[in-house]
């Protein structure tokens, strides 16, 4: 049981994907210009991070070693195109939003990382634990960094205004904002976390 | 090695099949509802209960612009108009309502890639009726241009090309309405010569 829940908090702080493994940084910086799409994000890719690890962990056994990796790629571009249809088809706002970014979450670098540091060497039930501990965890570093532009650039969370807008600095939800926003976090992370 | 591989490849091609089948349908209702409510939104109350025409496709400039005529009781009270041109960050998409005597009844921007916090707000700027000058709804399409311009609308600020641009397409769709009109009548010719007059 410990180890259960080892492996699923792992994903959230210990090894959490941004601010720790600072993997998968393209939708990272690119979605969080508020905290609805970067969580939106974080979902999508949780989904596709817990279904993809328990169908590889079931396959581990079945895949030769020397296609694994477009093997595991297959199944990856399989549920993202599942989610890309289910989004357009019950949350066609939410797909205008992140656009291009879902279809690349074939290529993010934590599905992949995943499946092949974890699903492919343990059990389905642990493999579908670390998926929803990792997807949990971007799905958090998101949203904060997604609050956070958001905050500062247009004075909202979540869309509700906290102060005006009059006040705030547009550069938070440009990309330079990304940045700083990212670097900060990180940076506090790794103080709280290293300690 | 190749026979896994490729039966992984079908299972995976079966089950998007499958999904596909599945939300395909939901996914054109979505895409068409949300153009018909965009279009009765554009027109105000003059959309209210309307019928629309088949849908033309009218050549301005070089594009496509698609008109839908909105008619009520046999007469035609206004046309919901989907114009487009390019913007500062990529195509700007507009659905523009217009009367029968292309007056802007309003306008909403289905589509666009402009910068945030600045071209963007061709959103909503053209339509605050708090600030006249820079207000489009109720006035004459057809030769909108910003004060840059020597126009008399009143551009985004730190945004003037999303703003020229923006109003470009506000005049395609009065072209492409009037020129449907009457296609025969060399309408649409004498508002595009007007118009490249004015980029002189």
């Amino acid at each position: 049981m410990s180890n259960n829940l080892k492996t699923l908090t792992n994903g959230i702080l210990r090894e959490n994907p941004t601010f720790a493994l600072v993997l998968g940084m393209c939708p990272t910086l690119a979605t969080t210009t508020s905290a609805i799409n970067g969580m939106s994000m974080g979902l999508a890719t949780l989904f596709v991070l817990v279904c993809s690890n328990v169908v590889i962990s079931l396959l581990k056994n079945l895949i030769p070693d020397k296609v694994r990796i477009p093997a595991f790629i297959v199944v990856i571009a399989t549920f993202v195109t599942i989610v890309q249809f289910l989004l357009k088809a019950y949350a066609p706002a939410v797909d205008e939003q992140l656009g291009l970014f879902i279809p690349l979450i074939v290529v993010n670098c934590i599905v992949l990382g995943r499946a092949e540091a974890f699903a492919a060497k343990n059990s389905v039930g642990l493999s579908a634990l670390d998926g929803l501990g990792m997807g949990i965890g971007f799905t958090l570093s998101l949203t904060v960094i997604g609050m956070i532009r958001e905050l500062l650039g247009t004075g909202a969370v979540f869309g509700w205004q906290v102060y005006s807008d009059h006040y705030a600095s547009l550069i938070f939800v440009l990309a330079p904002g990304a940045f700083i926003a990212l670097a900060y976090l990180m940076a506090i992370m790794n103080k709280l976390v290293k300690k | 090695m190749v026979l896994s591989l490729v039966s992984i490849a079908l299972v995976a091609a079966v089950a998007l099949a499958g999904v596909y089948l599945l939300t395909q349908e939901t996914i054109t209702k979505q895409e068409t509802e949300k153009k018909e409510s965009a279009m009765r939104e554009v027109l105000l109350s003059a959309g209210e209960g309307a019928v629309f025409s088949e849908p033309e496709k009218v050549a301005v400039d070089k594009d496509t612009i698609i008109v839908h005529r909105a008619m009520k009781d046999g007469k035609e009270v206004g046309a919901a108009i989907e114009t487009r041109e390019n913007g500062f960050g990529g195509m700007q998409e507009i659905m523009v309502g217009l009367d029968t005597k292309g007056v802007i009844i309003d306008y909403k921007v289905l589509k666009h890639q402009e910068t945030p916090g600045l071209g963007d707000h061709i959103k909503e700027w053209f339509k605050n009726a708090d600030k006249p000058k820079q207000n489009i709804i109720g006035r004459q399409a057809g030769s909108l241009k910003v004060t840059k311009q020597e126009g008399d609308v009143d551009g985004i600020t730190a945004a003037t090309i999303s703003s020229i641009h923006f109003l470009n397409a506000i005049n395609k769709a009065y072209a492409a309405y009037t020129g449907s009109a009457d296609a025969h009548s060399g309408a649409s010719k004498q508002v595009k010569e007007e118009k490249e007059a004015d980029h002189e």
